[in-house]
């Protein structure tokens, strides 16, 4: 039996009922299945079953007195005797600034689809082992993302490309370079007519100045450019709408009402982690005063934006079309037919919608998503156009890009070229086409058949497998570039480390090309700074403030004026092509549309291989190591899909999914289907990125590969597709169905007006505990650490988490162990629901160690490994740990996270690098937990207490505060009156999880609030 | 019918009884006294090292100061080994053509590092720091013993934690004032516990004994 889900109607009369939770974590919570109560009871058993075993009482204490006295014995070994030989090695010439023990801290970028985002790197002794935000950088702000997080595991990846290999053999650099003079000497003589490059998205000013000297240098050759995350629509709508490209910076700092068409701008493209800051500081609350922005989302896949939602709507592409499309009409934005496709739109919607955005005229914003058509896109500038918002709350600027072509066009006219003979040879620098090409591109076969092409990529993928020359890449980590930012900003990359395996630069490549072999990319990047401020006499100086700063100064975009153009006509948006089916009761037979969308861990394919992101629960669906296929309750009902949640197989939970075939243009995909709360009816999610075949020992192999049902034309949308429901089940790594709390009254929320009427409305249900104790209470003289988690800033972005992993040497354990609910994350993300099953309210909670005062784990632990510090920190000592499990068990809250195997990779040499060296790396039958980085506590502790001074407040950043981009994670001391946290934990916002039990968290959290539009509310 | 056990059976049982008891205590005393002896501890035993050196020539008859060679003592959890550039600083000029030399100048000549052994080794899991104790007043001579009178380098202390725990627990016992810090002969004076109440004070020293002070 599939369907244990419980029939959607039941759902549905559940949640009518007065009865009904009001939130829940997945379907099966909600309708009170069997199986999930089953699951339930195996996690958490509320009775232990009476001792039923035939073990007598005499036996049992045979055995306990055996391993009693046997228990003693471990402790007559010294743990971990030091090895008596092991060498210790100095410097030769130790360099001035290197203090032995202290990291040191160098700005850089990390480029990620083109686009720069500053990093300052830490370096234990030239050994970079952890990503930062550069608070500089205008990107960045000094937080980070997932992928920024994670980029330090790429640098050690093994699987990295080692070797520079032509036709499969090893071959030497003199070979290759001797090799390129070969082809480019031939290539000269016809002016480069048959030589071509392929790049992915370029902003590196150095690198776009090479390429130009190339196509100079050879007028015939030819520039292509496909990468599978460019902007292509948004370049499109742009030039729709003002006849021109540019990019639109959005300024969320000053807006007030923001309507998004499907663009998830907290969470995805360039300019995120800047929108997210400002987006969330426009929604603190801290007392009646405080005013909140609002957000409208429209779109078909609930996505991290569209949690944030104060109302969000949940359609599909046409409909999610057409309802931008009436609102366009009912702001008055000249040229639309207001009869366009209008039917089945929530008109009360719309009109409230426009009637917030023209009551805020200059403080709004309308974007469109990466994935929505041009003409979407055409639409959102009119409307903001129309609604003076230009200049204002968007401003426009030249394109940031070097050269801002189509790369759906782009990679169609390289196969072109390709088939018509007309390219001999080919260089690629970076991505994997062959992978990330659409299905009808026949880009491989010709690939295979062109007489001199060069692949130059981090990894040995599928495209390299094709190429005759295979070079290696020096990671951005051991390279000297540049890369401009979303606003233009531009940013020196330097290297924290000599290239591990050899690698080179794209600037090191076309220097080869341009006849400069041997130049160096620091000489190349250097000379081009150096050129282009040849006003300058004091050069030298502006590299190095440059450099130390990570922003080159004054090097963000003018600001443009932008007017539409006056024949426009924007948006034919609801006229596509395809037969629409009618809105409301979609037949049976009737085609679903297939909407393609990076996967939000691993984007398109590009971080396959890395095991932090593979493990990480996606935002929304908190699904790890797959992709599957993604569909509304009711779309699943319709083709009767489900899912079973397995009995056997681990702790907690383990879930087999229905597989099924997806079919477009007699294309067809195989792949599990998952229901997702939220989503658009009609239509279907699939995620890029999986179903690699060459991606590395991590992501090969793992899920299916949705690029082999997609066409140039449709890149992101595809219509006419069928689905038909398989009979095998798929295993998939949930994480959504561990740790469950029961209930509780773990996670509030209320509306903005409900607590300017009754600011206590959160307090007020709190549970009191009985706190009676014959002790006295303990008095934390000093500091006493405490943490404040804003839920109402907090978009579920993950940054928290890997920023925890890198920092705090958190193995992967794959997913095998993931299904058995043995995920090591000590700091994990919760996701719940409220309301109806359709379209959902979404709520993040970020859970590390509640760090008790009073900790139930520490009394229960035999060995005294977990015991509690003077400053209130709930200590976890690992040499201690004999791996009784008795205080994860007795954690109210799951925190603790137990090393079932020796999940952590002692035998990879270039792993042992990435380690930070200030926190231990645990091994097998050791229990672990999240310690408010007590590693970063301890070292500002000993600095502060070598100048005999107190700790100022925000000294200290824990690893996931300081990642956040919302800003949403608070740490300090809560016995500082002055402190940002005890102000926090004063507000009426405030509150515990599980107080009742008197555990005395020392994390609380500020409930979170929306700001629902009156007018939409009122029944 | 006879007796099965000849009388004398008592006195075997008595003796393998009580016998068993004291020799099981006698084991556990013997491995007590193994774990702390110098075959495990390594206190007292002089290690190998690929250049003879000698601190107690550097220290007592050159009269160098520590952080000459140790340069981040002061500053950070690692002491710092010298650099084979700060051996050179003298000896390019002091038996600069001396045999025993010959893996330094080696060593500076290739920019291969010299592989010294180490002689105080904490485990993976414990995280001391160099700064602050000296900066609360531990001088060097208190862990590592007099130095300065050692030709090649051994362990005076055997590094368990109990031994940590000594000064963690009752740090008026062994601190000095900061300026005797790097003083070898420093000797405590007869009111040491007056001493060490009155720099606790001033100093701002706290007895910390919690697990994550030195356990992360």
């Amino acid at each position: 039996m599939s369907n244990e889900m419980g029939d959607l109607q039941t759902i549905r009369q559940r949640l009518a009922g007065a009865h009904g939770k009001e939130y829940w974590r997945c379907l099966e919570e909600l309708a009170d299945s069997e199986a999930f109560e089953q699951l339930l009871r195996a996690a958490y058993p509320r009775q232990a079953a009476a001792w039923a075993d035939s073990l007598d009482r005499r036996g049992f204490l045979k055995l306990m007195g055996a391993s009693l006295a046997l228990a003693g014995l471990s402790g007559c070994l010294s743990p971990a005797p030091a090895p008596t030989d092991e060498k210790i090695v100095p410097y030769v010439k130790q360099p001035e600034e290197i203090i032995p023990g202290k990291p040191l801290y160098f700005a850089s970028a990390m480029p990620l689809a083109g686009y720069g985002r500053g990093i300052l790197a830490e370096s234990h002794m030239g050994r970079p082992t952890k990503i930062e935000g550069n608070p500089s950088h205008p990107a960045s702000l000094g937080a980070t993302d997932i992928f920024m997080q994670a980029s330090i595991l790429e640098l050690y990846d093994p699987d990295r490309a080692q070797v520079l290999s032509h036709a499969g053999r090893i071959a030497t650099w003199d070979n290759f370079f001797a090799a390129i003079n070969g082809e480019m000497a031939a290539q000269r003589l016809n002016g480069g007519a048959s030589l071509a490059i392929l790049t992915e998205t370029i902003t590196s000013p150095t690198l776009s100045f090479q390429l130009q000297q190339l196509l100079e240098k050879f007028p015939k050759a030819r520039w292509y450019q496909y990468d599978a995350a460019a902007r292509d629509a948004a370049h499109g709508g742009a030039r729709l709408a003002f006849g021109d490209v540019l990019d639109a910076i959005y300024r969320f700092d000053r807006a007030e009402v923001i309507l998004s068409l499907d663009a998830d701008f907290l969470y995805y493209g360039p300019g995120a982690l800047r929108y997210a800051r400002d987006f969330s500081n426009k929604r603190r609350v801290v007392g009646a005063e405080s005013g909140m922005n609002r957000l409208y989302v429209v779109e078909s896949m609930p996505t991290v934006t569209g949690s944030m939602a104060d109302h969000r709507w949940a359609l599909a592409p046409r409909a999610l079309a057409a309802f931008a499309h009436a609102v366009a009409g009912g702001l008055g934005v000249a040229n639309i037919g207001a009869s366009q496709a209008s039917e089945g739109v929530d008109q009360r919607a719309v009109d409230a919608v426009v009637r917030d955005l023209q009551n805020h005229r200059g403080r709004g914003i309308v974007l469109a998503g990466d994935h929505q058509p041009a003409a979407l896109h055409a639409l959102a500038h009119a409307m903001n156009q129309t609604l003076g918002n230009s200049g204002a709350t968007v401003h426009y600027i030249e394109p940031v890009e070097a050269q801002p072509v189509d790369h759906g066009h782009s990679l169609r006219a390289l196969v072109g070229a390709m088939g018509a003979g007309q390219v001999q040879g080919l260089f690629i620098l970076g991505g994997n086409p062959v992978y990330s090409a659409p299905a009808d591109v026949q880009f491989t076969e010709l690939l295979a058949r062109t007489r001199f092409t060069v692949h130059l990529s981090p990894y040995e993928n599928e495209t390299s497998a094709l190429c005759r020359w295979r070079v290696p890449e020096a990671h951005y980590l051991e390279s000297w570039s540049d890369v401009r930012a979303f606003d233009g900003t531009a940013s020196l990359i330097q290297p924290m480390i000599a290239p591990l395996y050899g690698g080179r630069t794209a600037h090191e490549l076309l220097a080869v090309l341009l006849g400069e072999t041997g130049r160096a990319s620091y000489e190349l990047v250097r000379a081009y700074w150096q050129q282009q401020s040849k006003a300058r006499s004091d050069f030298e100086q502006f590299w190095r403030a440059a450099l130390h700063d990570g922003v080159v100064p004054q090097s963000a975009a003018q600001t443009r004026q932008a007017a539409l153009k006056q024949s426009s006509s924007p948006p034919s948006v609801g006229t596509t092509t395809d037969q629409a089916p009618q809105a409301g009761a979609a037949p049976a037979a009737a085609p679903l549309e297939v909407l393609f969308r990076p996967d939000p861990s691993i984007l398109d394919g590009r971080f396959a291989n890395n095991g932090w992101l593979q493990e990480l629960p996606k935002p929304v669906t908190k699904i790890t190591w797959d992709n599957v296929i993604l569909l509304s309750p009711s779309t699943g009902e319709r083709f009767g899909i489900g899912r079973r949640i397995g009995s056997s197989g681990g702790e907690r939970g383990n879930i087999y999914a229905d597989m099924v075939e997806l079919e477009v243009g007699g294309r067809r995909v195989r792949g599990a289907g998952w229901i997702v709360p939220g989503h658009a009816d009609g239509c279907v999610t699939v995620h890029l990125g999986y179903g690699r075949a060459r991606a590395g020992r991590v992501g090969s192999r793992l899920g299916f590969n949705a690029n082999t049902i997609r066409t140039a034309e449709a890149r992101w949308r595809a219509t006419g597709a069928t689905l038909r429901k398989l009979a095998d089940q798929y295993p998939v790594a949930c994480t959504q169905f561990h740790q469950v709390m029961e209930g509780r009254d773990l996670i509030r929320a209320g509306t903005l007006e409900q607590f300017r009427s009754d600011p206590a409305f959160v307090q007020a249900n709190d549970k009191h505990a009985h706190a009676e104790s014959l002790y006295p209470g303990f008095k934390y003289e000093g500091n006493a650490w405490g943490m404040a988690i804003d839920l109402n800033s907090c978009i579920g972005c993950n940054a928290c988490v890997v920023a925890c992993v890198a920092e705090n040497n958190i193995p992967v354990v794959g997913k095998a162990e993931v299904r058995r609910g043995r995920e090591m994350h000590w700091l994990r993300i919760d996701r719940y629901y409220k309301g109806e099953s359709d379209n959902p309210e979404m709520h993040h909670q970020p859970v590390p160690c509640m760090q008790c005062e009073n900790a139930p784990c520490e009394v229960v632990c035999p060995t005294h490994a977990t015991t509690h510090s003077e400053d209130g920190l709930n200590d976890m000592t690992y040499n201690r740990c004999v791996g009784t499990r008795y205080c994860s068990n007795n954690c109210p809250y799951k925190v603790r996270r137990f090393n079932f195997f020796q999940y952590q990779d002692f035998a990879t040499p270039s792993l042992k690098l990435q380690r930070n060296p200030d926190v231990t790396v645990r091994s097998r039958g050791v229990m672990e937990k999240c310690t408010y980085c007590v590693q970063r506590i301890r070292q500002a502790q000993i600095e502060a207490r070598k100048d005999n001074r107190a700790i100022a407040d925000g000294e200290i950043a824990t690893a996931c505060e300081q990642a956040c981009p919302a800003q949403a994670i608070v740490f300090g001391d809560i016995n500082d009156p002055g402190s940002r946290v005890t102000k926090l934990k004063g507000g009426a916002l405030n509150y515990g999880l599980l107080t009742e039990l008197n555990t005395r968290p020392r994390t609380t959290y500020l409930a979170r609030l929306k700001n629902p539009n009156p007018e939409l509310t009122k029944e | 019918m006879a007796q099965i056990f000849h009388p004398s059976t008592n006195t075997i049982s008595r003796v393998s009884i009580f016998g068993g008891i004291g020799f099981i205590i006698a084991l556990i005393l013997v491995l007590v006294a193994l774990n702390r002896s110098a075959y495990v501890s390594e206190i007292g035993v002089a290690r190998a090292q690929p250049v003879p050196f000698s601190h107690k020539h550097h220290v007592a008859d050159d009269g160098i100061d520590c952080r000459y060679c140790h340069t981040s003592v002061e500053k950070s959890s690692f002491a710092g080994i010298p650099s084979t550039k700060i051996c050179m600083n003298c000896h390019t000029q002091i038996w600069p053509d001396s045999a025993a030399l010959a893996p330094v100048r080696e060593s500076f000549r290739t920019g291969q590092a010299i592989q010294w052994t180490r002689v105080y080794n904490l485990p993976g899991f414990v995280y001391f720091d160099h700064s602050i104790h000296l900066n609360k007043g531990v001088g060097c001579a208190t862990c590592h013993g007099r130095i300065d009178q050692m030709p090649l380098t051994w362990r005076v202390n055997t590094l368990h934690m109990d031994w940590c725990l000594e000064c963690h627990r009752a740090p008026e016992l062994f601190v000095r004032p900061r300026e005797q810090v790097f003083n070898m002969a420093y000797r405590p004076p007869a009111d040491q516990l007056a001493l060490g109440r009155k720099l606790i004070k001033e100093y701002d020293i706290r007895p910390l004994t919690g697990c994550s002070t030195c356990h992360r």
